[in-house]
């Protein structure tokens, strides 16, 4: 009962436009043999479907997954959202081919946090690798 | 020769079926008006003296039982965290359990909207938010609102298991009178309507009829168990599913236009048919009702003709028919009778557009999304798609010479090529009105009342 109640859920899904599934379920694996309750919202996830579930389900933190190259046009606004729903202090991160082409990564990364996202993270970084930084995040 | 007797006090009319066991068939039927204004005994008696003529002789029931819609029906207010999520799963609870919804609440209560909760003669507040182990801040502020504002009725607490215990506190310390029952959505999602269905059948039994002026009948009938839109849900979706042997419809659609509301049933999965689409939003019950309040063929003609544009009203004008005076005179003669084909042809027309915008707030929809992978499609609601039969009942439909006109403007067409409808669904009638009674006796004898209604509802 103890650790039920002290199990820190995450939102995790892929957002816009994109269809790509096996990085989002790798995510849902890793998390939840870490022990997080994971929430998986799953493909085609509009940025109201990652809050609606975050609000509802009193979750920590969010993860967003973009691999098809346009996350940069579909995160716009995602913090303020967060802020209009009540929840302007949750945890955003982001992952994947955030952008269009090969850019210079300094770049995207200060564009991202200028929106509002806490952690932002290049092409082909494993979910393992950040697991040190979300624990620290989250205050564990 | 072992009799039931099953009444439906409905709004306008008390209605007696009375059912041989053996024989599997219905003896009689008999209906007068409902008298809960001054004492709900009386149109009870009128109507079984009828169905006594009817039989024969003064015959005596083994097992009366009754369901309610009188005196208002059952009045609800929704409350839940999110729209798209805890408020739309509390309305759907709502709704199947046979209640109205009329008034939903989202977020962090204010004073003014617990305030209406009294006003409006709410007989049953449901109160959800968060998933299990989710959000607790809101609905422990809207129990402490409730509270403040003092409310009379019965609070039904379904949301985030996790904090029921402070919950439980508060209703205590306002002295409310309070009921737990199991999350509506304990999961992101995940819609759970067993619990909470069953906690406002015993609490629709115990009190609400109590108050409503209806329970004292119960010194002549053994009860009254279930609100009437209740007992219509477990009449079809035996239908659909059938019982033992004796097979069932399969997927179907149930329409009832009366004069207030027009209700829609489907009892069916309605999961995507195709490969390509991917299924978003709440998780839909497999029998699912819908209730449209300002869709109606008397108290509810003005809301029918408020869903038109003016350009539709002035293309009615040109056909000649005034509609917007013809909506006035059904709402402030709401006894009206059609008197002739004109009449007929005209309840018709507002029939057709009940049935329309009925179905189509009901049946789920499709979006199209275009994606660098190509195209995807997302379905919100229920796919009726291969839905096999729409079945008509309430009196414009009964007693229409043209159901089928009716009931064909449920159907697919190119007006709506994005909803759901069904494509070749063929069209029955429930011509004795009998959904009611059947759901009654279903509880007792799911075999028999299986076997009426596949005799009774026929083809048209």
């Amino acid at each position: 009962m103890e650790g039920k109640v002290r199990m820190k859920t995450i939102v995790i899904g892929v957002i816009g436009a994109d269809v790509h599934a096996v990085g989002n379920k790798i995510i849902e694996y890793v998390l939840k043999n870490e022990g997080y309750n994971v929430v998986n919202i799953g493909v085609l996830s509009p940025q109201e479907d990652f809050i609606n579930a975050a609000v509802e389900t009193n979750a920590q933190a969010i993860l967003v997954s973009s691999l098809y190259g346009h996350g940069e046009i579909d995160c716009r606004g995602m913090r303020d959202k967060c802020i209009e729903a009540g929840i302007g202090d949750i945890l955003l991160y982001v992952g994947g081919n955030i952008v269009v082409g090969k850019q210079d990564f300094d770049d995207v990364k200060r564009r991202f946090e200028e929106m509002g996202f806490n952690r932002i993270y290049p092409p082909g970084t494993p979910i393992e690798a950040i697991l040190p930084t979300l624990k620290a995040d989250l205050g564990e | 020769m072992e009799l039931y007797l099953l009444v439906d006090f409905g709004s306008t009319y008390t209605k007696l079926t009375a059912v041989d066991l053996e024989k599997a068939d219905i003896v009689a039927t008999a209906s007068s008006f409902t008298t809960v204004a001054t004492d709900i005994h009386e149109g009870y008696h009128r109507a079984l003296q009828q169905l006594y003529q009817k039989i024969g002789s003064e015959v005596s029931f083994s097992k009366i039982v009754a369901c309610s819609s009188a005196a208002g029906g059952l009045k609800m207010a929704a409350i839940g965290l999110v729209e798209e999520l805890t408020v739309e799963a509390a309305k759907r609870v709502c709704l199947g359990a046979g209640g109205k919804v009329d008034l939903v609440f989202s977020h962090y209560l204010n004073s003014k909207e617990a305030a209406r909760i009294n006003q409006e003669n709410i007989d049953i507040v449901l109160l959800a938010g968060g998933t299990d182990g989710g959000n607790k801040d809101c609905v422990l502020h809207n129990a402490e609102v409730l509270g403040k504002a003092g409310i009379q009725v019965p609070v039904i607490y379904a949301g985030n298991k996790s904090c029921q215990d402070e919950i439980i506190e508060i209703f205590e310390k306002y002295h409310l009178e309070y009921y737990i029952c199991d999350n509506v959505m304990p999961k992101l999602n995940v819609l759970n309507i067993e619990s909470a269905r069953e906690v406002i059948r015993t609490v629709f039994m115990n009190n609400i009829i109590e108050a409503k002026g209806i329970k004292k009948i119960e010194n002549e009938i053994d009860q009254i168990i279930l609100p009437t839109p209740h007992a219509v849900l477990k009449a079809v979706e035996l239908l659909s599913k059938g019982y033992l042997g004796e097979k069932g419809l399969g997927e179907i659609v149930i329409i009832d236009i009366g004069g207030a509301t027009t209700d829609v049933y489907s009892i069916c999965s309605g999961s995507p048919k195709r490969a390509d689409v991917i299924l978003k939003g709440l998780e839909e019950p497999f029998a699912k009702r819908t209730v449209e309040g300002d869709l109606g063929m008397r108290y509810s003609a003005m809301g029918v003709v408020n869903t038109l544009s003016e350009e539709e009203v002035k293309r009615y004008l040109e056909q000649g028919l005034d509609i917007v005076s013809e909506a006035k005179k059904r709402a402030t003669n709401v006894d009206m009778i059609p008197q002739n084909e004109e009449d007929e042809k005209n309840d018709i027309i507002f029939a057709q557009i009940c049935s329309n915008l009925g179905m189509s707030r009901h049946v789920g929809k499709m979006d199209t999304y275009y994606t660098p992978m190509g195209t995807y499609y997302f379905q919100y609601g229920k796919d009726l798609t291969d839905v096999n039969y729409i079945i008509g009942t309430g009196g414009v439909i009964i007693y229409n010479h043209h159901p089928q006109e009716i009931l064909k403007k449920m159907l697919a067409n190119e007006k709506s090529i994005m909803e759901l409808r069904p494509k070749n669904a063929k069209f029955l009638l429930d011509k004795e009105y009998i959904f009611s009674a059947m759901g009654l006796l279903s509880l007792h004898e799911p075999l028999i009342a299986l076997k009426i209604m596949k005799k009774y509802i026929i083809n048209i």
